[in-house]
């Protein structure tokens, strides 16, 4: 039995008819064919997954696309703004935050609601709020670095 | 911490941390990976796995699950087992006894996990639905997991058809060691056991396969890190040619050993493809993952070492079990055998032995991982050289210098009959005290001993061997190919047959030919991970890409611009030796204002209204290199630690590192992957093991289970590095992709002990749980 369900991912509104079984991230990877959001694991543990659910980070693997219906949804592929990286995409960038990319959206969106809530995290605070975030390349040093890079970036942004 | 990256430079990128050209696509999330790829009447492949670690299997019924809407098929062994041929392994040591390995299970199933049957349906829910249809009469038999009771004769077995669980046995045995052992004034014994770790890449494994009906070509993309061998090995099994197949790595999701591998589900989809005629795709889960992907480490080591009262090292000898699984995996039976290499480290042997018993169990199987054998040898020589100091009464640190061959030694044969390219072993060390204040440390050790608190210093001076390697020692080719293209408008294409998945390579190797060529980073793009532009490679694993793969990119540039000189001799009317190459423009010697450029060399080479005689047209070589030896890249590690005793929380107070890899092209991407490297030496020492219980059920299959170091979990790395090139390469390049993990497992270890020390706690084996090392506190007897 299908349920029509109205999301709308990076300011886009898409409706479509899914089963009510339908995760989240099936439904931005399947539906909205939005495949920067990954899928590392079942079980709600390594964060590949994270998305923005009406501004706050979720993992997408545990939120049922029903339980999204009529709200906004920030994927890592809407984080750029007018083909200008967010300053957490370009902290990562500078300070080689990742390897083999798969971790790095979830990091980013993890990064992205840590700073929304503690725009000047100290390097312990960030190592706390990135815990739910699996890394299997980087060692997480660079990607610490990252956030914090992008943090001053933000601040000096914000003093303007 | 400060942008690592300046200002965009316009030459001299050798030597710089440059960010890398991979990330945009990475950090907006519009890279592809095998999931991320969908084809035109796509079907979705789920595969039924046994929940038994060791059953007969009665009957399969897929009628309920063929039925269900949207289901295709269902097949068993019996559809696809003769058409997918067998998993292979091209490292079975010359007396093992090997059980044939089909794609799918036929009467019994020998691990949870083994794949027993396959749905193909229109989308991945319902092929989910349909497994769960699917009816299978198992008969449970007693399942197989101590690798040591395995080997009694009244042990169930593991293959009832092979007679016995050893699988193998295997001897390395050099020098005099009963002479050695003669001469010792002690023989210090040890008992260690190398857990077994799962390599839980974050992107789990995953293939498409598709069939062009016309052409018979296979296109098969997979998340692996040997695309070039999966295309050499593939034919074996589904009797599609090599040159009918192209295989492509997209974007992977870490490999780390895992991935250095064809397995089953690789064949199971190219065959369904051709048979079905349609693409088909399979996605593993976590818990596939954890069950059906290859596992590592997991040995057991006896060890003895032959010493004179005053620290010199005579021999060393080990009996060694390697629990290796139910099937061999491509690799499986070798990895322990680089264990007995590289037992003596960095110390002069007189004599090294190693005997190995490989044992089936029902588990899953054992293959490459992170270092690959060689964190095993150099976890047991450095807990070894401890016990040693301890026992003769000697400062660890000075034993371990006096038995390091002296710089002008090297090249050094070692007692294994290795030679160590070039080595520094006291400068790393010394460095490495000094970056961690060694003296400070054991001042503060004194203070928090007084105070009852348990700190602890470890070291570890390791040297490892990789740039695997000269191709007589490798089971299909030790070389790397690659090629370099001008194209017409004076861009730069580079094709290399390495296959990075994470390494950086696509920046790397740019920063390389940029500089020799001459030519701006920006025009210049790297290929890889697909045989369709490099027909022939020896991909990445065993850290080899840039040493091997770097210095084919060389010799294709060096062949550039001999032929581009000649055709610049040729347009500048001069003889070829009064033509100068710099910068990259040619030109008449003393005469630099009339140069050409690469570019406009390139565009006169294609449109060849003007070459000379007998000059083929075009501007590109390809070149394959052979390694004349692997590489060792060595250094020191020092850890400090401290012990809640409350608790048996280990906390690591202090982190250093000294690695040399020889001259680093890309600092940046040197750090990560020692930090990396760290991280997972992290994870063995303090947190992670593979559990199977005594029925064979792995109790460790999910993240919630695999306790996996975190964000908050590491400490602060503090960096160094030496310089010692090696002269097996141009670059004097080492790979560094596995010394992290190499050196700092023992570090680590080594650093808990000392913790424990005072409570006359000789060892403990990781990993480091909490549960653990309370026990062993609360047990001591002081």
């Amino acid at each position: 039995m299908k349920t029509r369900v109205s999301i709308k991912v990076n300011g886009v509104s898409h409706e479509h008819e899914i089963e009510p079984r339908t995760l989240l991230t099936y439904f931005l990877r399947d539906n909205c064919k939005l495949t920067g959001t990954h899928i590392g694991c079942e079980t709600t543990l390594c964060g590949a997954c994270t998305v923005l659910l009406d501004g706050r980070a979720v993992k997408s693997c545990t939120v049922l696309a029903v339980q999204a219906d009529g709200a906004e949804v920030t994927t890592i592929e809407g984080l750029a703004k007018d083909g200008k990286l967010h300053p957490v995409q370009e902290g990562f960038w500078e300070c080689h935050g990742l390897q083999c990319g798969f971790c790095t959206p979830g990091m980013i969106m993890a990064g992205v609601d840590l700073l929304n809530h503690n725009p000047k995290p100290t390097r312990e605070e960030i190592c706390h709020g990135l815990e739910g975030n699996l890394c299997r390349c980087t060692g997480y040093s660079h990607i610490i670095d990252a956030v914090q890079w992008a943090a001053k970036k933000l601040a000096k942004a914000e003093k303007r | 911490m400060q942008s690592k990256t300046k200002t965009k430079p316009t030459s001299g990128y050798v030597g710089r941390a440059m960010k890398r050209v991979e990330d945009p696509r990475l950090i907006q999330g519009i890279a592809t990976y095998v999931d991320d790829i969908n084809l035109p009447g796509m079907l979705h492949m789920v595969v039924l796995r046994s929940p038994y670690a060791h059953a007969k299997i009665n009957g399969i019924r897929t009628d309920a699950a063929r039925a269900l809407a949207g289901v295709t098929g269902v097949f068993t062994g019996a559809d696809v087992n003769a058409k997918c041929g067998l998993v292979p392994c091209v490292g079975l040591a010359p007396d093992q006894k090997a059980p044939k390995h089909t794609c799918l299970a036929t009467d019994r199933v020998y691990f949870v996990g083994h794949p027993v049957a396959v749905v193909v349906a229109s989308d991945r829910a319902i092929a989910r639905d349909a497994v769960d249809l699917i009816e299978v009469d198992y008969d449970a038999l007693p399942a197989v997991t101590d690798p040591q009771a395995a080997l009694a004769p009244d042990s169930p077995l593991t293959h009832p058809d092979l007679g016995t669980n050893l699988a193998f046995t295997w001897t390395l045995a050099m020098g005099d060691m009963d002479k050695a052992f003669a001469e010792a004034d002690r023989v210090i014994k040890h008992r260690m056991v190398h857990q077994r770790l799962i390599p839980m890449a974050i992107e789990p494994r995953g293939c498409i396969a598709s069939w062009h009906t016309g052409e018979h070509t296979l296109t098969l993309w997979t998340s692996t890190q040997i695309p070039h061998l999966i295309r050499t090995l593939l034919p074996g099994m589904i009797g599609v040619p090599e040159n009918k197949m192209r295989i492509v790595a997209p974007e992977v999701g870490g490999g780390f050993g895992s991935k250095l591998n064809l397995y089953a589900e690789e064949a199971l989809v190219s065959h369904l493809a051709q048979r079905l005629g349609v693409p088909v795709k399979w996605i593993e889960s976590r818990r596939e993952n954890a069950s059906a992907t290859i596992h590592g480490r997991d040995q057991i080591g006896e060890y003895e070492v032959a010493v004179k009262k005053d620290g010199t090292l005579l021999g060393i000898r080990s009996r060694t079990i390697a629990d290796i699984g139910a099937y061999n995996q491509l690799l499986t039976p070798a990895i322990p055998t680089l264990t007995g290499s590289m037992l003596p480290g960095c110390y002069k042997f007189k004599a090294v032995r190693m005997d190995i018993q490989g044992v089936y169990t029902n588990k899953m199987s054992t293959d490459a991982y992170r270092g690959a054998g060689r964190p095993e040898a150099t976890y047991t020589i450095e807990r070894l050289m401890d016990l040693v100091a301890a026992e003769l009464g000697l400062d660890r640190v000075k034993l371990r210098q006096k038995n390091f061959p002296r710089p002008e030694e090297f090249p050094y044969d070692t007692a294994t009959g290795l030679t160590y390219d070039s080595g520094n072993y006291n400068l790393a060390l010394r460095k490495a005290q000094e970056l961690a204040r060694w003296d400070n440390l054991l001042k503060e050790q004194i203070r928090a001993r007084k105070e009852g608190r348990l700190f602890g210093i470890g070291l570890s001076t390791y040297v490892e061997i990789c740039a695997l390697g000269p191709s007589k020692m490798m089971a299909a080719g030790g070389w790397e190919w690659g090629c370099v293209r001008l194209e017409m408008s004076g861009k730069v294409t580079v094709i290399t047959g390495a296959t990075p998945h994470g390494q950086g390579q696509e920046t790397s190797f740019a920063q390389l030919a940029a500089d020799k060529l001459g030519v701006s980073i920006e025009d210049i793009v790297v290929l890889r991970g697909d045989t369709a532009s490099a027909h022939y490679g020896r991909d990445t694993y065993g850290s080899r890409a840039t040493v091997i793969g770097g210095t084919a990119i060389l010799m294709c540039i060096d062949k550039i611009v001999a032929k581009a000189r000649k055709l610049a001799a040729h347009l500048l009317k001069t003889k070829e030796k009064n033509v100068q190459f710099k910068d990259g423009k040619f030109f008449v010697s003393g005469k630099p204002k009339n140069a050409l450029t690469l570019a406009q060399l390139a565009a006169e080479a294609y449109v060849a209204k003007n070459i000379p005689r007998n000059f083929e047209p075009g501007l590109e070589a390809s070149s394959f290199f052979e390694p004349s030896n692997c590489t060792y890249p060595f250094g020191t590690h020092i850890v400090a630690v401290e012990i809640d005793r409350d608790t048996g929380e280990v906390k690591i107070v202090k982190y250093v590192a000294v690695d040399d890899c020889g001259p680093q092209i890309n600092p940046l991407l040197v750090e990560g992957q020692v930090q990396g490297g760290i991280a997972h030496s992290l994870g063995q020492c303090l947190f992670e093991r593979c559990v199977y219980d005594e029925n064979g059920q792995l109790l460790t299959g999910e993240f919630m289970d695999y306790a996996m170091p975190r964000a908050k979990d590491i400490p602060d790395y503090l960096l160094g590095h030496t310089v010692t090139p090696s002269p097996s390469n141009p670059m004097g390049i080492k790979g560094v992709g596995e010394a992290g993990t190499i050196g700092a497992t023992p570090a680590i270890a080594n650093a808990v002990c000392d913790a424990l020390a005072p409570l006359g706690i000789r060892h403990v084996d990781l990993p480091f749980t909490p549960e653990k090392v309370w026990r062993a506190i609360n047990s001591a007897k002081r």
